[in-house]
């Protein structure tokens, strides 16, 4: 992979969903363990910068990494509930752009 | 009951009504099925089925997989699980399903038992679990006002292993029941014959979508052997395969941590599980364990009522309108807001409305990264009152604004496309999520009501 890539560029799949109706999670998965130690060595995914792409707390964010299947875990509190007036996505599947489109240092 | 060295439960699909390969289920049977077990239910498709008590799945695609499930069952005296039955696991979800079952069992002049588990909690309940000091939110929510549960249409608690279990140790052959847990059906089948919570539960949490954990997920469901060890789960379509990648990844969908997973009797920790493949199709998980909780707890779901909603939708394709499209709703949003008032006195204290921009940035809103040109723009109109004549006259006063309105400097009156007439949709009551707490129990079973059944008798 070139230098700039983004994370969706390197990763096999970045995905987003619903865990919960009050909830939101991301998996990010790689297809090569070399792809994976990569974004981690490169510490572009932290709770600061999640917190950035998608208006949640900082403290709130939690981070997971799942070397066994090469897979990044972010999980935060949604800040609309699923299904409430100002919800634009009942699943949340298509909150995954951002993180997709975050550039890896 | 006596205790096994193993158990094998089909999981046929991730919810009933989905629909699978009928012979991927008599395949199951023919390799050793001890049980099968299906979920009907879910909170992914919003509160609108919980607040309303009626199911999303149609009822020709369950009684279609229902029929399968159960001849299948009956054929091979095994029996068959049903959790959070019509979606929400409200009691009238429960009485579809059974009578869905019973129009089957005539049909077919079968005859069995069978129990139906109910879940849906009375509010006086649960206000006097509140007084005393029995209910905890879980975050991001927090303590549960009072006014909250009186606001519910529906509230139901999910069940965990031990109601199913007892009722398959009575004598059902099926068992129907309200709001469970995703897992409580396989695991409730396999702790009643003595194996352990690690595996059970485990095994439970890799099966519940049916064959997501497989390479296809559509082609059908898996069969899950469960014993003292670990578990093994191998696919039932016989071209897919499960692989410790598939299998491993289950545990984290939809599950905000992917090593611990909260039940009513404990949390499963999958943090030193180990996924090894015994062949191209089949896996073998070991490692599990289940921490019991000092406090059996029941989850609440709730659903209330947040008012009613009609609906528009105009599409804009002019060039100039669709590149200045955010200016453009500002126009219609203060106009909207003028004439309510000016035309029947409504003002925000009486409605509130949204515009979607549909093309531009609808679905991210705020969030979203892309600032490439569009083309076209569909305009959703979502208005929402305490009743719906104020919804829909704010949505008709609306009408004639996503029509014609003009931008500055135009100097013509613009026509913009509605698909449809009328153009506003009334979409009835609206209802907003609103428990996310746990309910304290001295006993699994004290807040659900079981009901012994007989089918196909006259």
């Amino acid at each position: 992979m070139s230098e700039g890539a983004t994370l969706g560029e390197i990763a096999r799949l970045v995905r987003s969903k619903n865990a919960g109706p009050f909830w939101i999670t991301l998996d990010v998965f790689f297809a090569e363990d070399d792809d994976y130690q990569r974004v981690l060595r490169s510490g572009t995914v932290n709770r600061n910068q999640v917190s950035h792409l998608y208006g949640v707390r900082a403290g709130d964010v939690q981070i997971y990494e799942l070397p066994a299947i090469r897979v990044i875990k972010i999980s935060f509190p949604k800040p609309i509930p699923q299904g409430a007036f100002l919800d634009n996505d009942m699943h949340a599947g298509q909150s995954f752009l951002p993180l997709a489109r975050l550039a890896v240092d | 009951m006596e205790a096994s060295d193993r158990v094998s439960v089909i999981f046929p699909v991730g919810m009933l009504g989905g629909g699978f390969p009928a012979a991927t289920v008599q395949r199951g049977i023919e390799l050793g099925a001890d049980a099968i077990a299906v979920d009907a239910g879910s909170t992914d498709s919003g509160p609108h089925y919980l607040g309303t008590g009626t199911a999303k799945t149609a009822r020709a695609a369950v009684r279609r997989d229902l029929e399968i499930l159960l001849t299948s069952a009956l054929d091979a005296a095994i029996p068959l699980v049903i959790t959070s039955c019509g979606t929400s696991g409200t009691d009238a979800g429960v009485d579809w399903i059974a009578e869905i079952l019973t129009s089957i069992a005539t049909e077919h002049a079968m005859t069995f038992r069978y129990a139906t588990l109910y879940s849906e909690l009375d509010r006086d309940t649960l206000h006097a679990a509140r007084a005393a000091d029995r209910i905890h939110p879980l975050p991001p929510l927090g303590a549960l006002d009072p006014d909250t549960l009186d606001r519910c249409t529906h509230i139901v608690g999910l069940m965990g292993a031990e109601p199913i279990a007892e009722a398959l140790g009575a004598g059902a052959q099926v068992v129907l029941t309200g709001r469970a847990t995703d897992t409580a059906s396989v695991a409730a089948l396999a702790l009643r014959r003595g194996l352990p919570p690690g595996p059970s539960w485990h095994a439970a949490k890799t099966v519940e979508c049916g064959g997501l954990c497989t390479t296809d997920p559509r082609g059908g469901g898996v069969l899950v052997h469960i014993d003292h060890g670990g578990f093994t789960v191998e696919p039932l379509a016989e071209h897919a395969a499960c692989t410790p990648t598939t299998v491993a990844a289950h545990m984290i969908y939809e599950n905000a941590d992917p090593f611990r997973l909260t039940e009513p009797s404990g949390v499963l920790d999958t943090s030193g599980a180990s996924y090894t493949a015994l062949d191209e199709r089949r896996v073998r998980v070991t490692g599990a364990r289940f921490e019991p909780a000092p406090r059996y707890t029941v989850k609440l779901e709730g659903a209330a009522l947040a008012g009613y909603e009609t609906l528009s939708f105009v599409g804009i394709r002019d060039p100039h309108v669709v590149s200045n499209i955010d200016q453009w709703i500002k126009i219609v949003s203060d106009t909207l807001a003028a004439r309510a008032e000016s035309l029947a006195g409504l003002t925000e204290r009486d409605f509130q409305f949204r515009l979607r921009t549909y093309g531009a940035n609808a679905v991210l809103g705020s969030l979203e990264p892309d600032t490439a040109p569009v083309r076209e723009v569909g305009v959703l109109l979502q208005v929402r009152a305490d009743t719906q004549d104020t919804a829909t006259a704010i949505a008709k006063i609306a009408n004639p604004i996503l029509l014609h309105a003009p931008l500055p400097g135009m100097d013509h009156l613009p026509s913009f496309a509605f698909a449809i007439s009328p153009a506003e949709v009334e979409r009835g009551a609206a209802y907003e999520f609103v428990l996310n707490h746990v309910v304290e129990v001295d006993t699994p079973g004290e807040l659900f009501r079981s009901v012994s059944r007989e089918a196909g008798h006259v």
